[in-house]
């Protein structure tokens, strides 16, 4: 093939690509968990939450050995770094209101009420789970507790949370409707069809934005050019907060503050949570080859529960006698989990073909 | 017995059924206090109010969305699409969304989306479409296409009482075409039944929609013509279809043309044919034939759209050939 002769030289007149990959500066918000009351917490809820977060980021350790072990069917999607996202927001949730997570959302199954069991076996593509091994990992949901799973399609489970929503008051229920999206989900059209049409119809809907900074590879001022995500909120006429994404505490105080507005029919809120990936998109990637160390570096010195912990032994609520007795208590909980669902069988071939239409 | 379009049948399908079922609403743009582009809904806003009768922002993708969210609260939304073109905005809700919720998750939807299809109203590429065949292909989706007043009517009232997620596409260009007697008192029509719509014994044109009355009509012709008596089967419902009744017109008629205005390469006619072909090739006298759009883009100016559609014409040509085969 002949070389092609290069014509005259162009010049580009903005350096874009490198301003692409300029970490953000978070200037609204404090980059740590910050000494004050917070609303509506008490010692009980303080070690709440920290046993999900730990149950949380335990099980997902359990969940990558298996994987390493060949055990787990199909891809591994972890949400370390966002566990005080995803379990302080749901921990705001009563029974009665629906949580459609997303594939990072691990934690917020175990409070919303699926166990480590049903968990592991579905992640494990086994029979006796509540997809019937039809669809793996990230897309559980546990119908029975109001956990309604996913798709891979990123934000179509918006409108069907504000549906949700829309039927609770139809029923005159206050059942309030929590779901999650990543700042990459936010580029998508049912993002926005589905916060207008909750923000026109003032429906109890709570979307809170993982901004975790990177949406498989792509950097957030790939992703989306204004400042802070929330700031759509004012484009929607709706409520908007940014929230630092590792402090749990100011996480639940938010949600819990969005859920009290939602139940008095007040309307959405939409909430953008910062935080950082701490792993790759997926298990299988090579996270380093596109993730600034620097960055890295800087937030594993803000992981959520490691500096929760710290938090919890300066206040006096947690001691070290007490975090051995959570870590026994986990670590028995995610063991028995882990024998059981290596004890399912697989299920029949041919169940699948059944069902696909209720009689 | 009262005389009742096409629209009507389908106007007293919803009332009726919403009246019977608390847990029945509608949604979608305009169907409220102005009464839906066609004026489909016109009153029901009046008599339901605005909760039952709810009007949405331009957002086709998020009223299937919002839908399933209130079928987990119970309900069973009839959602609108304004035009059947205007679906394909919404068509991850529906395929990979709504169709498949049950299956993953043993959660049911029952969800009806009513579509206004079909051309010969001069409307263009983008407000003429007949968009079924999409659904068909995608699994956890029940589609029916109604020809009749009757059919329209009871068709309507099974997909409300399903359920499961049925795809109900109503052809505007019949809306206030057709008109017949209806029964006062409640009635379906069961999904997944097709319908003798004339008999004969010389073939059969398997169709549905709007060219179930080209068919009947070109048929008449040629009894009257050629003194052979060619039977219609109106399909009504494409997913799932009536295999049985389509092999007993096979093996007593057999020579089978397949109408329909969607594009004939992927179209419904293409899936039948190859049933009939691998079921009942023997009872077969002559290649399955077909008539169907074109494989454009449906266009807008008069003659431009009579050459894309499958006309009297057009059907009246083939039928000669498959006759004297």
């Amino acid at each position: 093939m002949a070389k092609r002769q290069a014509t005259a030289e162009v010049e580009v007149p903005v350096k874009r690509p490198e301003e692409f990959f300029q970490p953000r500066r978070w200037d609204r918000i404090r980059l740590d968990i910050e000494d004050r009351p917070y609303a509506d917490v008490d010692d009980k809820k303080m070690l709440d939450l920290y046993y999900y977060m730990r149950l949380s980021r335990r099980v997902e350790e359990q969940v990558i050995r298996l994987y390493r072990q060949g055990k787990i069917v199909g891809g591994v999607f972890t949400g370390s770094g966002n566990e005080a996202i995803t379990v302080g927001s749901t921990y705001a949730l009563e029974d009665r209101d629906a949580l459609f997570p997303i594939h990072r959302d691990t934690g917020a199954h175990f409070v919303k009420g699926q166990s480590v069991k049903t968990f592991l076996a579905n992640y494990l593509g086994r029979a006796n789970t509540p997809s019937r091994g039809r669809d793996g990992n990230l897309h559980l949901g546990y119908p029975e507790k109001r956990i309604y799973g996913t798709i891979s399609h990123l934000a179509a489970m918006i409108p069907v949370a504000a549906g949700f929503a829309l039927g609770a008051r139809m029923r005159g229920k206050d059942d309030v409707a929590l779901t999650f999206i990543g700042e990459g989900g936010t580029s998508l059209g049912d993002f926005h069809e589905a916060l207008n049409f909750a923000a026109v119809h003032k429906l109890a809907l709570i979307v809170v934005i993982e901004n975790n900074q990177f949406a498989y590879s792509t950097p957030t001022r790939l992703q989306y050019a204004c400042e802070y995500l929330a700031d759509r909120a004012i484009g929607y006429g709706i409520h908007g907060e940014v929230v630092y994404g590792n402090n749990v505490l100011a996480v639940y105080e938010t949600v819990k503050k969005a859920v009290d507005r939602a139940r008095k029919g007040e309307g959405p809120t939409l909430i953008e949570a910062i935080t950082m990936r701490m792993r790759g998109h997926s298990e299988h990637d090579d996270y380093y080859s596109y993730v600034p160390k620097s960055m890295l570096e800087e937030w594993a010195k803000r992981d959520p529960i490691k500096s929760y912990e710290k938090y919890l032994l300066e206040k006096g609520v947690l001691t070290p006698e007490k975090i051995e007795q959570i870590s026994q208590k986990i670590e028995k909980e995610v063991e028995e989990a882990t024998e059981y669902a290596l004890s399912l069988p697989f299920p029949e071939p041919e169940d699948c073909e059944k069902d696909l239409f209720a009689e | 017995m009262a005389v009742k379009t096409y629209l009507d049948a389908i106007h007293d399908a919803i009332e009726e059924e919403m009246r019977r079922d608390e847990n029945v609403f509608l949604m979608g743009e305009d169907v409220g206090l102005y009464g839906g582009a066609f004026k489909v809904t016109k009153g029901l806003f009046q008599e339901f109010g605005p909760v039952r009768v709810l009007d949405t922002p331009i957002a086709e993708s998020a009223i299937i969305g919002v839908g399933i969210g209130t079928a987990l609260q119970g309900f069973r939304p009839i959602c609108e699409m304004q035009f059947a073109d205007f679906i394909s905005n919404a068509f991850t809700q529906i395929v990979n969304n709504a169709a498949t919720f049950y299956w993953r998750q043993g959660v049911k939807i029952p969800m009806v989306i009513r579509a206004p299809s079909g051309g010969n109203v001069h409307g263009g590429p983008f407000h003429s479409q007949n968009p079924e065949a999409w659904f068909v292909h995608s699994p956890g989706l029940k589609v029916v296409a109604p020809a009749t007043a009757y059919d329209a009517k009871g068709l309507l009232k099974a997909a409300i009482r399903d359920d499961n997620v049925v795809l109900y596409f109503e052809n505007k260009y019949l809306y206030r075409r057709i008109k017949e007697d209806l029964p006062e008192e409640d009635f379906i029509v069961e999904i997944g039944r097709a319908r003798l719509a004339r008999d004969g014994e010389a073939a059969t044109i398997i169709t549905y929609s709007a060219q179930v009355h080209d068919a009947i009509k070109v048929a008449d012709e040629i009894a009257e013509e050629e003194g052979k008596e060619v039977a219609v089967l109106d399909l009504r419902s494409l997913m799932p279809f009536d295999k049985t009744m389509i092999l007993e017109q096979v093996r007593k008629t057999n020579r089978i043309l397949i109408v329909h205005e969607d594009h004939l390469t992927g179209g419904i006619g293409g899936e039948i044919s190859a049933f009939i072909t691998e079921h009942a090739f023997e009872y077969l006298d002559a290649p399955i034939m077909r008539v169907a759009g074109l494989d454009i883009p449906v266009p807008f100016s008069p003659p431009l759209e009579k050459h894309y559609l499958p006309t009297k014409e057009k059907i009246k040509d083939k039928l000669k050939k498959l006759l004297a085969y």
